[in-house]
């Protein structure tokens, strides 16, 4: 059996707010093993990115960890000093943003922002730095490192900054990248390169990696396996066949219902009725049990525990509790 | 039949920077664009940021003054109007805009939102204007005590919601559709797609549906443009597109839509470089540096858009 | 149709209405130690200037009436804050005074306001010529240094409070024009106008129904920090002796008159320096305060 690079346990997140407790993560738990892109799904607000940012210890105030834990290398990352913790970030655990852009600093070439990220996290001279900023450049696809050494940000396009951010992310010798929501700003045909390159960097690398989005096409093109989220707790979790083929949960079921394709023309889609709900007040019980057609009283009383229905392959739902499937 | 909406080339530039040092740069947005569009149809304009389309469907209604072209809606040429006859025909042709957060006055009720175009527009008032206004609200989903409310206390489902019953509020015939489902999540989005399809079969509406995303255009659309740098590169019915696209764009779209089906490994063709700046646009073909299939033409003669059989419309050189 | 239980899940929906905002706002100056200081400041003053005929034995003193067997007292039990160099009780001279000098900020901010806000918005709004127009007029009162320019037409109208308010309110609606025009710049080009005009509202509707609306928080930020301004302003112009005319008391004719006697009698000219300068640092404080209130992003951090 694998060890998994990092394991999440329990996690719980809450924000602080005038309005009241946002409970942002409720107890959310996975492993994530080297080799593998790990699909974090879910709408707005169920969590994918304070996940994302948890990891990296990066959660903005006034929003805190309350519980559980994340293991690294056998090290609870909550409980590492804050020196070693920014050693560990953005050098062995790195992440890409959705908006590179802002994630890049306008008056610095891009040569000289991943020299600064080299020699940071390694004892090499600015000559050596810089060659292996360009070789890095060209691991991930750029046609002209050179060229894009001596560059600012704003001169390169959306995909080519996303490049960057993924090329200093790997000069940092990263073993961890989590991507949140790494292709939402780009068009579909740069998306289409930037996917690629990130499965090729867990085949060729190993690296493993944490995609968080919300495009369900993106996790089943890109995904080893997928973990759906919602209202901060993690519904079902298995692998992306078993997900997208035999999804057991009414949530999944109903939000891969929904995806509109040209198949489906001519026809309602089968909406999930609803919204959301906010983290201010999550519904007791199973999170979902207002939108879902199978609610019965447990459901609305009783969190279920995420069980095995199959290997690997998880589902947090009173209908497959225990002694029923 | 008659088209509802005739656009001639539509062409739109922008003028940026200028002033006494710097070069004028222009923006061409949209070069020569040729539309027909029927009534009862929902025509699906797709292509990626920098396209044009979202000025296309601008330039349209009129929001944005056209440089050059003409739009004739129903016979009449929109761009000859004068400011007040064009202000009494919008009623008949709205818009719902992408973003409802940013398209509903923040500090406006939902009742003052609805009944904004039918004060604009209508003699009612009082009791009949608020009765008008709760049958909307209903048509589209929402109740009588959401009257009062302000937008910041709706998600982002019920603001479009709002924003489809601000555009009926008239009767129009033409409604263009800015990606309207592009700021919502996969199950609401699925909700307003539904609801947009029963309004059109009601109120028998002709759409615009514009979106970077090929999948809802595929599944709303009768017939679909594609859009690349202020052109349309193909034109055809939704199947047309789908089952064979010609235009070698519209191939390697289709196979870089990310599909939600894991086992559907496609050969996907993988498009080279950015797209082109639209201040800037390539000679000839303005697809030929990223076209797989580029012949030497394609770098210096710019192709036509031509019938290639059942309306079916292609600008390429290869297709003949 | 919609089914019927989706339209429920909506409305089950967790939602904050309007007055849960307010609320939030309410909670928000609460928590605000200062902005609740400068409002009680505020609250007193002018609470001082209402009911000043009843706050002091001596109304007509506070009107203007001399007392001279009494000239030059200190702070006593009989005169709190000392007399005047007409023997005139200095609390119920600052009391009334009050109520010219709060007057002269309320009005010259409101006068400034209602000339300014609108010229700004369509100034904005339209652009081109009307635009160019305008600004050029707010450019030409900005040119000369608003005291100066205020002397100018107060001296040319005659020393009054009114025509000192006119005055100050002349010099002061340019800064509002300039406000929001460069608002109206960016709300012209947000979604909900473009909105608005492909619905086919009419212009004035949306400079009237919209624009005016959004500007009003601005607007409304500034003015409160004018106040306090204003009122300094106004006491400068009664100081040189252009604005209120004795007998009618006034802060900064207080001011004026009370530094000649500042070594024998230091009372005279403090305390009405001090009111003016307590109630224009809670206007400014209240400004500041409304801002960040107002502001939905820092409202909702509570650390």
């Amino acid at each position: 059996m694998r060890e998994p690079l990092i394991s999440v346990r329990d996690l719980r997140v809450q924000f602080h707010t005038y309005a009241g407790v946002v409970n942002a993560l409720n107890g959310v738990s996975f492993d994530l093993y080297p080799g593998e892109v790990f699909g974090l799904v879910g709408e707005t607000g169920c969590g994918k990115s304070v996940t994302g940012l948890a990891l990296l210890q990066l959660i903005p105030p006034p929003g805190e960890i309350v519980g559980g834990q994340i293991l690294y290398c056998g090290q609870d990352l909550r409980t590492l000093p804050p020196a070693q913790m920014r050693s560990l970030r953005g050098g062995k655990i790195a992440m890409v943003f959705q908006d590179p852009a802002a994630a890049l600093n306008p008056v610095f070439t891009v040569g000289e922002q991943m020299e600064m990220v080299i020699r940071q996290h390694r004892r090499v001279s600015r000559r050596d730095a810089r060659r292996q900023a360009a070789e890095m450049l060209r691991a991930v696809g750029m046609p002209d490192p050179l060229r894009i050494l001596n560059a600012y940000p704003h001169e390169l396009s959306g995909g080519m900054q996303q490049r960057v951010m993924i090329a200093i992310a790997l000069s940092s010798g990263a073993e961890v990248l989590v991507a949140d929501e790494p292709t939402t700003a780009l068009d579909v045909t740069i998306q289409a390169q930037i996917l690629d390159l990130l499965v090729s960097l867990k085949k060729e690398r190993g690296i493993a990696i944490l995609l968080i989005t919300h495009n369900l096409g993106v996790v089943a093109e890109t995904c080893d396996r997928v973990g759906v989220l919602y209202a901060g707790s993690v519904m079902e979790m298995g692998p992306t066949t078993a997900i997208f083929r035999e999804m057991k949960h009414p949530y999944t079921q109903g939000l891969l219902a929904a995806i509109p394709h040209a198949e489906r023309r001519g026809r309602f889609l089968s909406a999930i009725p609803g919204s959301v709900p906010s983290g201010l007040q999550i519904p007791p019980g199973c999170p979902f049990h207002p939108r879902c057609a199978f609610a019965w009283d447990e459901c609305r009383n009783e969190i279920p525990s995420l069980l095995p229905v199959d290997e690997g392959h998880w589902v947090a739902c009173h209908l497959y509790g225990r002694g029923r499937r | 039949m008659n088209a509802l909406l005739q656009a001639r080339q539509l062409t739109k530039h922008f003028s940026l920077g200028g002033g006494w040092w710097h070069r004028r740069l222009t923006v061409r947005a949209l070069e020569w664009v040729d539309l027909d569009i029927y009534p009862g149809e929902t025509l699906g304009v797709v292509g990626e940021s920098g396209c044009g389309k979202t000025t296309l469907g601008r330039c349209l209604i009129r929001l944005i003054e056209p440089t050059f072209g003409e739009v004739f809606f129903r016979g009449e040429n929109l761009l000859k109007l004068d400011r007040a006859t064009l202000r009494q025909r919008r009623r008949e042709f709205q818009m719902v805009f992408q973003n409802p957060y940013l398209s509903l006055d923040p500090r406006m009720n939902v009742l003052d939102l609805v009944e904004e175009p039918l004060r604009a527009h209508t003699d009612l008032r009082g009791r009949a204007l608020a009765d008008r206004v709760t049958e909307l609200l209903e048509r589209v989903g929402l109740a009588r005590e959401h009257l009062y409310r302000y937008p910041h206390e709706f998600s982002g489902g019920q603001l479009q919601r709002i924003a489809i019953a601000r555009a009926l509020a008239l009767n129009p015939v033409f409604v263009v559709l800015d990606e309207p489902t592009s700021a919502l999540d996969v199950s609401v989005q699925a909700q307003i797609l539904n609801l947009l399809k029963e309004l059109q079969v009601e109120l028998g509406l002709t759409y615009l549906f514009i979106s970077h995303d090929l999948s809802v255009v595929q599944y709303i659309s009768d017939r679909i443009a594609v859009m690349y740098l202020g052109r349309i590169v193909e034109l055809g019915t939704a199947e047309q597109i789908f089952s064979n696209a010609r235009h070698p764009y519209t191939q390697a779209l289709l196979s870089s839509t990310p599909l939600p089906d894991p086992q559907a490994r496609r050969s996907r063709i993988i498009l080279p470089g950015d797209v082109p700046s639209p201040l800037n646009p390539p000679p000839g073909c303005s697809f030929h540096p990223r076209c797989f299939q580029a012949l030497p033409v394609c770098a210096t003669d710019e192709p036509r858009l031509i019938d290639v059989g059942d309306n079916h419309f292609v600008a390429c050189h290869r297709v003949r | 149709m919609i089914p019927f239980g989706q339209a429920v899940g909506e409305w089950a929906r967790e939602r904050q209405p309007l007055w849960a905002e307010y609320g939030l706002m309410l909670r928000a100056f609460r928590r605000d130690w200062l902005a609740l200081v400068s409002l009680s400041i505020i609250i007193a003053f002018i609470f001082f200037a209402a009911f000043a005929p009843w706050l002091t034995p001596y109304p007509e003193q506070g009107r203007g009436v001399p007392n001279i067997a009494e000239r030059f007292q200190p702070p006593s039990r009989l005169h709190p804050l000392g007399t005047d160099d007409l023997g005139r009780d200095l609390w119920a001279r600052i009391c009334f005074g009050g109520r010219t000098s709060l007057s002269i900020g309320f009005l010259v901010v409101v006068i400034a306001v209602l000339i300014g806000t609108p010229l700004g918005a369509i100034a904005g709004f339209f652009g081109g010529w009307v635009d160019e127009v305008i600004m050029r007029l707010t450019d030409i009162f900005l040119a000369f240094p608003s005291l100066l320019l205020a002397i100018a037409i107060a001296a040319a109208l005659g020393p009054s409070f009114t025509n000192a308010m006119v005055a100050i309110a002349l010099t002061w609606w340019p800064w509002y024009t300039r406000l929001v025009r460069a608002q109206t710049l960016s709300l012209r080009e947000r979604t909900f106008i473009e909105a608005a005009r492909g619905i086919g509202v009419k212009e004035g509707t949306i400079i009237f129904r919209h624009i005016l609306p959004n500007v009003m928080t601005p607007v409304l930020v500034q003015a409160t920090m004018d106040i306090g301004s204003a009122i300094l302003t106004g006491a400068a112009m009664s100081f040189i002796g252009l604005g209120v005319q004795p007998p009618t008391a006034d802060w900064g004719q207080m001011v004026s008159v009370g530094r000649v006697y500042f070594i024998n009698a230091p009372w005279f000219v403090t305390f009405p320096g001090l009111a003016i300068f307590l109630v224009s640092l809670a206007f400014n404080l209240l400004g500041d305060s409304i801002r960040d209130i107002a502001d939905p992003r820092t409202r909702r951090a509570v650390r």
